[in-house]
């Protein structure tokens, strides 16, 4: 498979993943603000630093009302990351790669962005958004079951697994970090039912509250939901499934020793860490950590697979000091993460 | 509502479907009575039906300025196909071969001996004066002799029914795919009559393709590494050149993904490293192919491929060069070249044409500037011309300066008034005007489209076709009538 290629589905998979996820994490703020005692609601700000998007959003003057938050998130075609954006760029990447994907793949992506375009109104509108993010939602999984069933097992589909599990793991992580902007204060018994409630919410926004059930057998717990949601070996939207997959596609394609490497650091710091004594800063503090390490692994694929880039963008990474980069916050990256918008 | 015929056929023109005194023609028959029995609401609806198609299937072409953030636009069909008996297309058909071997031996006469010169039936000052010949193909031979692998040559039916060729395009014809998408999506809006006619099959196309690239390469064991070279996503045929990669099931390339190694060599950057490409089906002029031969700012293409091409470690189609004879000059000699190498009559006319560059002729052009369509040599695209019975005094005597400052670069021809075929106009059937352009395949073998693509101009009255002036397309059909 060409270089260019490799590079073109390994975004095409992320930016599907993307939009589905960022459409997951409307709904459950949505919902989030919706069971909490008024004086605790958050707002919408936390959604704009967990999709690592502060800057972008501050820089547009936006005011930080739910609308323009949601419009910004959805919508605004100035951010890469919102769901309109992905979908456009999952669709540019798609139309290079006509000769690689299967026909329909490409008919229904293309069908679907058009829809949504058109039907950007009712996701302003808070009686008609969760239908439209709920639409959204299905038509990325039909896609990925488009994909899944009719792509021959060739490198391209291993390339657009990798990307694909690598997208997830990062997005249920910042899932996670909506959960962890909200503090409830600790002393307040009686709030401990919204607390529960809360947990709940944020399984079904993953569609993993079913799945929790079956394998947790026990009430909802803040403990036991991120051990679920973080380390759950079986549930596809797991971070330490979705870094079991990537190992295992990683692992069918050609020199990938160096990348497997950052992948099982990866791996190894989720494994390790003692989640039950995170207090949320804590919390918030371990999924950046995470965050950093899947960007460790998408630059050695980068290095290993895709074209070289410009000698200068290699320099200015390497001269950069190792505690910088330590300090960087992972939604720093995110513009990096976006280059290949159309 | 009910389609009346007798009122539909305009005078004085020559229409594919509809005979002079409303009937349908023998091929088109079934066609019309199909056509008459849904009425032009249903008509209408089938139409509504394939844009939609055509929008889901993504069948685009690319414009250069973006609109929605898009640049692509929904491929124009209209519905209604244009008819031709297999009869007739026969006949077309082995008039193209005989073209395109003529137009093959003139190349490489051209590069090699240059005998068509010496024995005086061709110019020498013509060859010295044409923008495509590339005197870095001088004394080379590729595989069979063959340089222009792939030709789209434009058909058009004049009012008295003669098919002429206006146009033979050998350095990137484009169109092939709408050809065979057009076709499934009129299969899918009016499958009532695939049932029960004789339409031959357009689907065969891509194994051709394929076939005679695999034949040109330059390794005899193993599979043949077959790519398609394109400039990329911004070039106004780039649906085509993705979709032709994936009927043949081959990696579509840009010249970044290309090199040209130390054994002279190319090779494309693959994710197990560098692989050894055999043949390329190469969809960038000659002047942006390699910037160590021609233009040295070119990043479309590959350093040091002319070379490889010339070691013979490499197979291009079409061969660097061959645009020698894209040179509406030079077809105006194809007739004769047809009598010089094969010995054979032109079984396909030329428009008659007059040679600006001859100082007689050109004469006569000036003259009768207001009855004739003035061409640039290598133009393409509808551009750069004039139409003289439509143009203004002022533009008639702008052009005239130009024909006398530079006559090697013009032809003219008579006004040909094209043939119509009946087309869906704002929810009524009219008369619009068609060419057609079939693609033909040297190889071991000569292969011909099953028709072609048939380009029609929207606007009434008008002769303009091309896609980029708001022109459309239709399906083609070969009918077989004698069964």
């Amino acid at each position: 498979m060409l270089s260019r290629v490799a590079e073109n589905v390994y975004w095409l998979a992320r930016y599907l993943e993307r939009a589905e996820n960022t459409a997951r994490l409307v709904n459950v703020n949505t919902n989030l603000l919706l069971d909490l005692p008024l004086e605790y609601r958050p707002g919408w700000l936390p959604l704009i630093d967990i999709t690592g998007n502060r800057d972008l959003f501050d820089a547009r003057e936006k005011r930080s009302e739910e609308r323009e938050i949601v419009h910004f998130l959805i919508a605004d075609l100035e951010n890469p990351g919102s769901i309109l954006a992905s979908l456009r760029s999952a669709r540019e990447n798609a139309r290079t790669l006509r000769d690689v994907l299967p026909n329909e793949v490409w008919e229904h992506l293309n069908e679907l962005f058009m829809e949504i375009k058109e039907a950007l109104p009712a996701a302003l509108n808070k009686r008609t958004r969760f239908q439209f993010l709920q639409h959204i939602i299905r038509g990325m999984q039909t896609l990925t079951g488009e994909l899944e069933g009719t792509m021959s097992r060739s490198d391209a589909f291993t390339v657009l697994m990798l990307g694909r599990n690598l997208e997830r793991a990062d997005m249920t992580s910042r899932i996670i970090d909506v959960r962890s902007a909200q503090r409830l204060p600790a002393d307040a018994p009686e709030l401990a039912t919204f607390d529960t409630i809360q947990w709940m919410n944020l399984l079904k926004s993953i569609s993993g509250y079913q799945m929790y059930r079956l394998s947790q057998r026990t009430r909802v717990s803040r403990s036991a939901v991120l051990e679920f949601v973080l380390r759950d070996r079986k549930f596809p939207r797991a971070c330490l499934y979705c870094l079991n997959e990537a190992e295992y596609f990683l692992r069918a394609l050609p020199r990938s020793a160096g990348v497997l490497g950052s992948l099982e650091a990866a791996r190894a710091f989720l494994e390790e860490a003692t989640l039950e004594t995170l207090d949320q800063p804590g919390l918030h503090e371990h999924i950046d950590q995470l965050q950093l390490h899947i960007i460790v692994v998408h630059e050695g694929i980068a290095r290993t697979y895709f074209p070289p880039r410009a000698a200068s963008a290699i320099q200015s990474q390497a001269q950069m000091p190792s505690d910088a980069r330590q300090k960087m916050s992972a939604v720093a990256e995110i513009p990096a993460r976006s280059m290949q918008t159309s | 509502m009910s389609i009346d015929w007798t009122t539909y056929c305009a005078s004085g023109l020559h229409d594919e479907l509809i005979g002079p005194s409303g009937g349908a023609r023998s091929a088109g028959r079934a066609l019309i009575r199909h056509l008459s029995e849904l009425g032009c609401e249903e008509i209408g609806i089938r139409q509504q039906a394939a844009d939609l198609a055509i929008k889901v299937m993504g069948v685009t072409f690319t414009v250069y300025h973006q609109e929605d953030g898009s640049i692509d636009r929904a491929w124009p069909l209209d519905i209604i196909p244009r008819i031709i008996s297999a009869k007739e297309w026969n006949k077309i058909a082995a008039g193209l071969i005989q073209r395109v071997a003529a137009l093959n031996h003139f190349i490489d006469d051209v590069y090699h001996a240059q005998r068509i010169v010496k024995d005086k039936v061709f110019p020498q000052q013509i060859i010295a004066s044409s923008k495509n010949f590339r005197p870095n193909c001088v004394g080379i031979s590729p595989p069979n002799g063959c340089w222009a692998h792939i030709c789209g040559s434009d058909l058009v039916r004049d009012k008295d029914g003669t098919v002429y060729v206006l146009e033979d395009n050998l350095r990137v014809p484009s169109g092939v795919s709408y050809m065979i998408e057009n076709r499934q999506v009129v299969k899918r809006v009016l499958p009532e009559l695939f049932e029960n006619t004789a339409i031959l099959s357009v689907d065969d196309y891509p194994a051709q393709l394929h076939d005679m690239l695999a034949a040109l390469s330059p390794r005899r064991e193993g599979l043949p590494e077959i790519v398609v070279l394109t400039p990329g996503i911004y070039n106004s045929a780039y649906f085509e050149h993705s979709y032709l990669a994936r009927q043949m099931g081959c990696e579509l390339v840009e010249g970044r993904d290309l090199a040209v190694h130390e054994d002279d060599c190319v090779y494309m950057q693959t994710i197990d490293g560098w692989t050894r490409v055999d043949v390329i089906y190469r969809r960038i002029d000659d002047d942006f192919l390699d910037p160590e031969s021609f233009r040295a700012d070119s990043s479309l293409g590959v350093p040091g491929l002319m070379r490889a091409w010339a070691k013979g470690n490499v197979a291009l189609a079409n061969a660097p060069g061959a645009g020698v004879a894209d040179d509406k000059l030079v077809y105006t000699y194809v007739p004769d070249m047809i009598r010089y190498y094969l010995d054979e009559d032109p079984i396909l006319p030329n428009v008659p044409s007059w040679r600006c560059a001859e100082p007689k002729e050109l004469e006569h052009v000036l003259l009768h500037l207001d009855s004739l369509v003035v061409k640039p040599v290598d133009g393409s695209g509808g551009y750069g011309m004039l139409m003289g019975p439509t143009a203004s005094q002022r533009e008639r005597s702008q052009f005239a300066a130009q024909l006398r400052a530079a006559p090697r670069d013009f032809i003219a021809q008579p006004v040909i008034t094209l043939s119509t075929v009946p087309t869906f106009i704002d929810a009524r059937i009219e008369p619009r005007h068609v060419d057609l352009r079939p693609f033909i395949l040297s190889g071991p073998k000569t292969y011909v489209t099953t028709g072609g693509l048939t380009r029609v101009a929207l606007r009434e009255g008008s002769l303009v076709v091309n896609s980029s002036q708001g022109g459309g397309s239709k399906d083609t059909w070969i009918v077989d009538t004698e069964t």
